[in-house]
């Protein structure tokens, strides 16, 4: 649609261009736009694309001679074997308790603060609190499991000393396998929420005044203003990201769950993630492992399939 | 956003009991807020100046005691930290640089309306962000490729993000006149020297932007170098500092020059090691930060854009 208004408003020579060629005479008068795309065409090929086709590994048994994909069929043994194995309700578990209290609990958080952020009066404060909030999101994983780990120090942590002040003792928090979730989560907000928020606020920003003033001779408080009118300026913007945030529901944080991980949690911190690189990588099962990696994908995109159904429904809005 | 803000200032005058209240929690709220995301970042940096042994005993709150630099001391000594640091500056500039020599042209084919393929070619990229091989066939193909344990797969796999391709995509679309392109295409000029030419130096907001985001991404990466590299000598500051913090590896300084001061010693010293370290790591970002900000927020605003 936006092609055909560009079209006709081009110079002649332009439009001619559009005419339909075929594909070599197509590559002949646009071989500089070509030559520009392909480094890029190539290395997501490369790195990308060659790795969905090596899934079939999944399928045969690895052979270290024959490589990725020499090797004989296997079916789909190694699923059978993941399905029957003593760890796959637990993997299965962890997995999705982590993925959604994150995703949940993630989604609503810069939200809020963007509502919250938008009601400040006087640029200044408001600077001050976007600015403040969306600094730890530069701050590197591993510097921020490091920073739990000096906080929640069952003795000389900082939470630790806080807690001591109400009188209660020290606990060990990443060792706790009730705590895990929440430390993980709690963490996850406060180094993202902030700067999650901005796209928000960028929605918030154009919201159109006089939607304000009719909502005031109304007789609408603030409150009122904001579920009736900040709030369904948003959801254009929410659906988009839930969508995009639901494809990767099951990737969340290798990194954060491997990095937090220690013996005393392992029985909730272990996630599909985190078994396929000991298995696969630690363990050299080649096989077995992208057999675990592959369920995850498929379930990942059962999850995006099903939030773009949804989006769809609920607002108009949706991928594709 | 200027317009809404008069807007509820004006809202305010004719002030509610209502709005008090609302006012008072909500002022409340934000203190809290402000305070719970800064407060942690300054206490890191005082403490990692502190006596350590009044930090366990939670003397310090607000400004530094017994002020020391035995920890800065330390890290300087340490040989580990140079070389992360000097593998991650390496790892980011070139990293960075072959980033926008691989994203920029291809952001620009892809924006040009005429050019039939691009729908395609968007498809065939967006695709790699909902659904990808997986760790092991990814690990394979570095191994035949001979990535492994080299420092060039810092370098070459993440030479285009999907993400940073669509926002300078969305620049180029919406953000550089139509007219001067089609000026420029009457004069005969050719796609690559209208790219070098006019749009490239119309772009320096989008390069700066996605040039930052690229050296973020390169300056945190610890997956690259916790999978595929086993060499202690290739490995970036990330791997290092989880050495560090994490895996509690003693200090190579701290044992040595311990000596006979025995374990409380080192043991009491090693958290504010561990407090130094984080500030040394960060604080290239922390310093920067202030100054790069608002070209974060510009990315994000242009990504925004529907494309």
């Amino acid at each position: 649609m936006t092609e055909t208004l560009v079209a006709a408003r081009k110079p002649v020579a332009v439009a001619q261009r559009r005419s339909r060629l075929g594909l070599g005479r197509h590559v002949s008068r646009y071989w500089q736009l070509w030559l520009m795309v392909l480094p890029a065409v190539g290395f997501i090929g490369l790195f990308m694309y060659v790795p969905m086709y090596g899934i079939q590994l999944a399928f045969r048994e690895f052979d270290f001679t024959a490589g990725l994909t020499g090797g004989q069929w296997a079916g789909l043994k190694y699923f059978q074997q993941f399905f029957d194995s003593p760890m796959f309700w637990t993997l299965l578990r962890n997995t999705f308790v982590i993925s959604i209290t994150t995703l949940v609990v993630g989604f609503v958080a810069p939200i809020v603060l963007a509502l919250m952020i938008n009601q400040i009066a006087g640029g200044r404060r408001k600077r001050l609190m976007q600015t403040a909030t969306y600094l730890p999101h530069f701050i590197s994983i591993v510097v921020i499991v490091g920073m739990l780990q000096a906080f929640l120090n069952p003795s000389t942590g900082l939470l630790t000393q806080v807690a001591a002040v109400f009188g209660l003792d020290g606990v060990n928090l990443l060792g706790d396998t009730s705590a895990f979730v929440p430390v993980y989560v709690i963490s996850d907000v406060w180094q993202h929420c902030g700067w999650n928020s901005i796209i928000y606020l960028a929605a918030l920003s154009r919201v159109d005044p006089q939607l304000y003033e009719a909502a005031k001779v109304d007789g609408a408080n603030r409150l009122q203003l904001i579920r009736h009118v900040d709030v369904p300026s948003i959801v254009p913007t929410m659906v988009v990201l839930l969508i995009l945030t639901m494809g990767g529901v099951l990737n969340t944080g290798f990194e954060k769950v491997w990095l937090m991980q220690n013996t005393l949690n392992l029985p909730v911190s272990e996630v599909i993630a985190t078994y396929v690189y000991k298995i696969g990588i630690l363990s050299t099962q080649f096989s077995y492992a992208t057999a675990i990696g592959l369920f995850n994908t498929v379930i990942n995109f059962v999850f995006l399939i099903a939030a773009n159904a949804i989006a769809r429904r609920v607002s108009n809005w949706s991928l594709w | 956003m200027s317009a809404t803000h008069v807007q509820s200032k004006g809202f305010l005058r004719k002030k509610t009991p209502g709005d008090v209240v609302f006012m008072l929690v909500f002022g409340l709220l934000c203190v809290a807020i402000l305070f719970a995301v800064v407060y942690p970042v300054y206490f890191v940096m005082i403490a990692s100046v502190s006596n350590p042994s009044l930090i366990s005993t939670g003397e310090v709150w607000l400004w530094p005691k017994e002020v020391n630099f035995f920890g800065y001391q330390q890290i300087f000594d340490d040989d580990r930290i140079w070389t992360g640091y000097g593998n991650t500056l390496l790892y980011s500039v070139v990293g960075t640089a072959l980033n926008l020599v691989v994203t920029l042209p291809a952001a620009y084919a892809l924006s040009r309306p005429e050019f039939r393929p691009r729908r395609v070619l968007m498809l065939f990229f967006v695709f790699t962000l909902f659904f990808n091989g997986g760790l092991i066939p990814t690990y394979l193909l570095y191994r035949d490729l001979g990535l492994l344990d080299n420092w060039l797969v810092f370098i070459l796999p993440p030479a285009v993000n999907v993400y940073n391709l669509i926002i300078t995509r969305a620049f180029f679309e919406h953000s550089l006149p139509k007219e001067l392109f089609e000026a420029a295409m009457i004069d005969g000029v050719s796609y690559l020297q209208y790219f070098a030419k006019v749009a490239l130096p119309l772009s320096k907001a989008i390069i700066s932007v996605i040039g930052l985001y690229y050296l973020v991404q390169h300056w945190n990466d610890f997956f690259t170098g916790l999978v595929f590299v086993r060499d202690n000598s290739l490995q970036p500051l990330q791997i290092v500092l989880r050495d560090i913090l994490l895996s509690n590896q003693a200090f190579a300084g701290g044992a040595g020059t311990g000596g006979g001061s025995g374990v409380g010693y080192d043991q009491q010293y090693a958290d504010q090691i561990k407090y130094g370290v984080i500030v040394v790591s960060s604080l290239p970002v922390l310093v920067l930060y202030p100054f790069l900000q608002r070209y974060f927020e510009k990315g994000v605003l242009i990504g925004s854009v529907k494309g």
